[in-house]
C-alpha cells in the first residue's frame, strides 16, 4: 500500500472521530439544558394565562372569589432576598477574604470544613436554627427570621466560591501591588478582589438563585401573609410559600395562581441574575479588549 | 558619585534554608548593577531584600543592614513606605488585567490615596514617555486593558507603572527572560536612559546584557557574593577562578 493513501486512511479515521466526539459534547450540553427548557416551557404552558395585570397587582381574594393576585408575596420575596443578601453577601465575601489570603492555618481549615458541612445541612434545618435565633426571643414571625434563614444558607456557598476565586488571582499581581508600596489590605481589596469581581460574583449569583425559590426555610421564620405588609419585623408573605400553600389546596382557581407564581418566580431570578451580570460587565474592564 | 545603596552582612533564609550568606555591596548612585550567577544562587533572593519583598513570602527571614539613601530599611522605615522609594520590576510583565492602561500606571498613586487628577495625568504621562510605551498607546489609554499589550509592550508598561511612584531606586528582576529580542533591546536601551535619574540594580541570565547596561557586575553563586567589580573587568578579567569559569561558560 502507498505511503500516502495510509495517511488518507488515517487522517479520514481522525476527521470521523473528531466528529464523533463534537457532535457527543453537543448532546451532553443538550441534555443539560433539556430540563431547563422543559420546565420553562410546562411554566409558561400552565401558567402563562393566568398571569395578568391584577395578578401582579392584587392581594389574594378569600377563597371562592375568583381573581386576585399574589402582589404581596412578590414584594414579600424581593424583601426577604434583599434582607438575606445584606447580611449574607457582606459575611461571605469576607469570609472568603480571610480564608484565601489568611486563612492557611488550622482555623482556616476548620472553617472551610463547617463551610462544606453547612452547604450539605437540609435547608429545613436551616429553617428551624433561624427559628430559634430570633423568631422565639420576638415571639413573632417576620421577614427579618426569613431573611436570616436564606442568608445563612447563602453564606458557605459565597465563602468557598469567593475563597476559590481569589485564589485563582496569580500571586504575581499582590507582588505588584506591594511593590508599588500598596498595603496589604489595600492590595486585598482593590488588586485580588477587584481582578476577581466576575468570579466572585458569579458565587453570590450561585448563591442567591439556590435561595431565592426556598420553601421550607421560610415555613415558619417568613411564615406568610394573605396581605399587604412592608414592614420586615412583621409576617410577610413570599412567591415559593405562596405557590406551596396554592398547590396542595384543593381549588382549581389556586392551583392555576401556583403555576403564574411559579413562573413570576422563575422570571424574577432570570432577570435579577441577568441584571447584575450586565451592570457587572459594564462596570468592569474585562470585556474590553 | 555617591554611594545609594550600602549593603552590610545580609543573610535571609526561607524558612531554615539558608539562601544569602552575609552579602556586602556598596551600589553607586545613578548607575546600574547588574548580579549575574547561574539559577538557584540567590541574586532575585538578595534583590527581593532591597525593598523588603522577600518577608512577605511565609517563613522567610533576612538579618544584616541596609542602607538606602539616608534610610537604614530594616529599622527606621515600615516596608510599604520603602517600596515607594524603591520601585520593582519582575521576570513576567504584571500588569493589572482589571485595569486600563491609565490606571495599570497609575494605581501606585491612586492605591497610596493620591487623588489630583490634573498632576496624575502629567504623571501617568511622563511615565510611559520615559518607558517609550506613550507613542504606542497614547490613543487607547483608557480604552484598553493593560492585559491586551503585547508581552514586551506589557513589561514597559510594568516599568512605567513603577516609574508613576517616583522612586529612587529601580530594582529589575530579569526585567527581559520573557521577552523576544527586540523587545529586550527596547527594554536595555531603556535601562541605559533611566540610568540618568535612577539608581538601577538588575539581575539578569544574559551575560552580554549585564555588559550592555552595567557599569558594575556582581557574580553570585550559591548564596555567596564571589566578586563585584567593574562589569568590564568581571568578564575580561577576574580575579577568582569561579568567576571565570562561568563568564566563559564552563558550567552553569
Amino acid at each position: 500500500m502507498p505511503n500516502s493513501v495510509r495517511v488518507l486512511q488515517i487522517s479520514l479515521r481522525r476527521r470521523v472521530m473528531d466528529r464523533f466526539m463534537t457532535a457527543l459534547a453537543a448532546l451532553t450540553v443538550l441534555l443539560v439544558l433539556l430540563p431547563l427548557g422543559a420546565i420553562f416551557a410546562y411554566l409558561l404552558y400552565r401558567g402563562f394565562g393566568s398571569i395578568s395585570w391584577a395578578f401582579l397587582t392584587q392581594i389574594p381574594k378569600p377563597v371562592g372569589e375568583a381573581g386576585g393576585g399574589m402582589a404581596n408575596g412578590i414584594v414579600g420575596t424581593v424583601l426577604i432576598l434583599g434582607i438575606a443578601s445584606v447580611m449574607g453577601v457582606p459575611l461571605g465575601i469576607g469570609a472568603g477574604i480571610y480564608l484565601s489570603e489568611y486563612g492557611q492555618n488550622r482555623f482556616g481549615d476548620l472553617v472551610r470544613f463547617v463551610a462544606d458541612v453547612m452547604n450539605g445541612v437540609p435547608s429545613i434545618v436551616i429553617g428551624i436554627v433561624a427559628y430559634g435565633l430570633v423568631v422565639l426571643r420576638q415571639k413573632h414571625f417576620s421577614a427579618i427570621a426569613g431573611g436570616v434563614a436564606l442568608a445563612i444558607m447563602m453564606v458557605p456557598t459565597i465563602t468557598r466560591t469567593t475563597e476559590q476565586m481569589l485564589l485563582l488571582v496569580p500571586h504575581a499581581l499582590r507582588e505588584a501591588a506591594y511593590g508599588l508600596g500598596v498595603p496589604r489590605w489595600r492590595t486585598t481589596l482593590s488588586i485580588t478582589l477587584r481582578t476577581a469581581t466576575s468570579g466572585v460574583v458569579t458565587g453570590i449569583m450561585l448563591a442567591f438563585a439556590r435561595v431565592a425559590g426556598e420553601t421550607a426555610p421560610l415555613l415558619f421564620t417568613a411564615f406568610g401573609n394573605q396581605f399587604w405588609n412592608l414592614h420586615a419585623n412583621q409576617p410577610t408573605a413570599a412567591l415559593s410559600l405562596q405557590i406551596f400553600n396554592y398547590a396542595i389546596s384543593p381549588f382549581d382557581e389556586w392551583h392555576r395562581q401556583a403555576w403564574a407564581g411559579a413562573l413570576v418566580l422563575i422570571v424574577l431570578i432570570v432577570a435579577a441574575v441577568s441584571a447584575v451580570r450586565i451592570a457587572v460587565s459594564r462596570g468592569t474592564l474585562a470585556g474590553v479588549r | 558619585m555617591g554611594v545609594e545603596i550600602k549593603v552590610e552582612k545580609i543573610n535571609a533564609w526561607y524558612g531554615k534554608t539558608q539562601a544569602l550568606f552575609d552579602i556586602d555591596l556598596d551600589v553607586l548612585a545613578n548607575h546600574a548593577t547588574a548580579l549575574i550567577g547561574p539559577s538557584g544562587c540567590g541574586k532575585s533572593t538578595f534583590i527581593r531584600c532591597l525593598n523588603r519583598m522577600h518577608e512577605t513570602l511565609p517563613g522567610a527571614r533576612v538579618t544584616g543592614r541596609v542602607q538606602i539613601g539616608d534610610l537604614d530599611i530594616y529599622k527606621g522605615t515600615s516596608a510599604t513606605q520603602l517600596r515607594r522609594r524603591v520601585g520593582m520590576v519582575f521576570q513576567k510583565p504584571n500588569p493589572f488585567p482589571s485595569m486600563s492602561i491609565y490606571d495599570n500606571v497609575a494605581a501606585g498613586l491612586k492605591l497610596n490615596g493620591f487623588s489630583n487628577r490634573k498632576q496624575t495625568d502629567e504623571i501617568v504621562e511622563t511615565a510611559l514617555k520615559s518607558s517609550a510605551l506613550w507613542d504606542e498607546v497614547k490613543d487607547s489609554l483608557h480604552k484598553q486593558s493593560g492585559a491586551s499589550l503585547s508581552g514586551g509592550q506589557q513589561q514597559r508598561l510594568c516599568i512605567a507603572r513603577a516609574l508613576a511612584v517616583q522612586p529612587e531606586v529601580l530594582l529589575m528582576d530579569e526585567p527581559c527572560s520573557a521577552l523576544d529580542p527586540i523587545s529586550t533591546g527596547k527594554v536595555e536601551e531603556l535601562i541605559f536612559q533611566l540610568k540618568s535619574k535612577y539608581t538601577i540594580v538588575i539581575v539578569t541570565h544574559n551575560m552580554q546584557q549585564a555588559g550592555r547596561v552595567a557599569e558594575f557586575t556582581g557574580f553570585f553563586l550559591l548564596g555567596r557574593m564571589i566578586e563585584f567589580d567593574k562589569t568590564e573587568r568581571i568578564f575580561t578579567n577576574p580575579s577568582d577562578k569561579r568567576t571565570e569559569d562561568y563568564v566563559t561558560g564552563r558550567f552553569g
